[in-house]
């Protein structure tokens, strides 16, 4: 069945609002489990529970006044934030929501597109959305931002590696590199995570070191380094950084549900099929929760570490992982 | 990195954390909850008189002398007959503090012989513009406005400082 254009379009518009939604309430939810975890109550004065709080801050964000470093390289230092929320953005064009509904006749897919290469894709818009981050602390000509940049760069290379070796596991058992027919395979046998556990925490410890969350947050550090590659940027511009880094960490929570967790698919699904996209939501929000709790316990790794850790521990475990999988799946 | 122990270790923080969810948070929501402060805080000034409605003040300026901040302003009148203002032979025509440099050290407290001058406890006294915050003799003289809470002394004014339930 094919999808008519005006639903997908309609469809998107549907999907990037809810993400940028779920972003927004990230930052609440971020907040309030901060807090809670700290003793505090977390942000309380912007409405009931402060759930007015993400809109207070956005038009503080917009209101505020947007500088631009003298010196600035003008095209790519308005550009840079632009790349990298449109990179995040994007990636939730191929994560499958549901198994696709008739409405009125109207065939409305499960994914805005499903492309047969989908996984790669997802990595492929990772990595120009790292350019971001570069261009943006080289464009705005300061030290501080440049070195900032350097950091993140070689984090975010150095992780990414494991971070695609660490899907391989999946790719293999799953026997696709399309998003829906693994979840679908998953759905045919069982949920990856159980067999994939190493593949699943290699993903998990990578995912949080490639959106740069603590305790792997050393791009941004903020409480003992400048704050790196967005030193020079303020108001939205700055806030667009922000919304790439908690919209990468949003979509590699899908990810992670989709390739270990099954997805959308849950119990009574296949009688109700509107609940595919609520369970997908609700186990997004588990792990979106599971990385603030993460945050709130652990303490910021030296940046010697952290680099030993990515390419002595976890790149060897992906390896090794992929290697066995491979094996399993040739023999078995 | 020793892996037998990382790894308990690590798990153990997250139940660390997760334990503190349970509890009460121990924020006190400052503008409905007004901690009581310290009976010796030092806060808004105060201009005392004496019972018989004279002004303690002398206008001798010890205090504008004292003052790091250079935030008092005080320009001496003779007392006459016809009008007496403080017992003293001269009177503050003109006495002044500007909130906006002071930095409640209490000198002026202690400089002065009369004790004309006291710190108070009231520290609400932030205003939307400079002007305001120029304090005359008038409003010094005046019972502040806005008051807060002061501690019961015997729960709180100890040499070392320790809290009881509720603080």
């Amino acid at each position: 069945m094919r999808e008519l254009w005006w639903v997908s379009l309609i469809k998107s518009a549907v999907i990037i609002n809810l993400v940028m939604g779920a972003f927004a309430y990230t930052t609440w939810l971020e907040r309030k489990v901060l807090g809670r975890m700290q003793l505090r109550y977390g942000p309380n004065r912007a409405g009931p529970f402060g759930l007015l709080q993400p809109i207070a801050d956005l038009v503080k964000l917009v209101r505020k006044e947007a500088f631009f470093p003298n010196s600035a390289h003008e095209i790519p230092y308005i550009l840079a934030p632009i790349v990298s929320c449109f990179t995040a953005l994007a990636a939730f064009a191929v994560i499958p929501w549901g198994q696709g509904w008739t409405i009125h006749g109207y065939y409305i897919r499960g994914t805005l597109v499903n492309v047969p290469i989908s996984l790669i894709l997802i990595f492929a818009l990772g990595s120009i959305g790292i350019y971001g981050f570069i261009v943006g602390g080289w464009a705005s000509e300061s030290k501080y931002s440049i070195l900032g940049s350097m950091r993140t760069c070689a984090q975010l290379v150095s992780y990414e590696v494991s971070l695609a070796l660490s899907v391989l596991g999946v790719v293999l058992m799953g026997q696709s590199l399309n998003l829906v027919d693994i979840v679908d395979k998953q759905q045919a046998t069982l949920w990856f995570f159980l067999p994939q556990f190493v593949g699943l925490c290699v993903f998990l410890l990578g995912g949080i070191a490639e959106t740069s969350r603590p305790p792997f947050d050393l791009p941004e550090a903020d409480t003992e380094l400048v704050a790196g590659y967005h030193t020079e940027y303020s108001g939205m511009r700055w806030g667009l950084f922000q919304t790439a880094e908690y919209i990468n960490l949003i979509v590699l929570s899908a990810l992670a549900v989709t390739l270990f967790f099954d997805g959308w698919h849950f119990p009574w699904v296949h009688s109700l099929d509107v609940l595919g996209p609520i369970w997908f939501l609700a186990k997004l929000a588990i792990l979106v929760t599971c990385f603030i709790w993460l945050r709130a316990s652990q303490p910021r790794l030296r940046y010697d570490q952290l680099m030993r850790f990515g390419w002595k521990v976890l790149l060897p475990a992906a390896t090794l992982n992929a290697l066995v999988t491979a094996l399993l799946v040739v023999w078995i | 990195m020793d892996l037998s122990s990382l790894v308990p270790a690590t798990f153990k923080g997250f139940g660390v954390t997760l334990k503190q969810v349970f509890k009460k948070p121990i924020t006190q929501q400052y503008p409905e909850y007004k901690r009581p402060v310290y009976p010796r805080f030092r806060g808004r000034h105060r201009l005392w008189k004496h019972e018989n409605g004279l002004e303690k003040c002398v206008g001798c300026s010890l205090c504008a002398a004292a003052c790091p901040a250079d935030c008092i302003r005080v320009v001496a009148a003779e007392n006459t007959p016809e009008n007496r203002v403080s017992a003293g032979e001269r009177y503050a025509r003109i006495y002044e503090i500007n909130m906006s440099r002071c930095i409640f050290c209490g000198y002026c407290e202690l400089a002065c012989p009369f004790d004309a001058i006291t710190l108070g406890n009231d520290f609400e006294i932030s205003e939307y513009n400079r002007d305001d915050l120029i304090y005359t003799k008038d409003m010094l003289l005046a019972e502040p406005i806005k008051r807060v809470p002061v501690a019961d002394p015997e729960l709180f004014d100890t040499p070392i400082p320790y809290y009881k339930t509720n603080s």
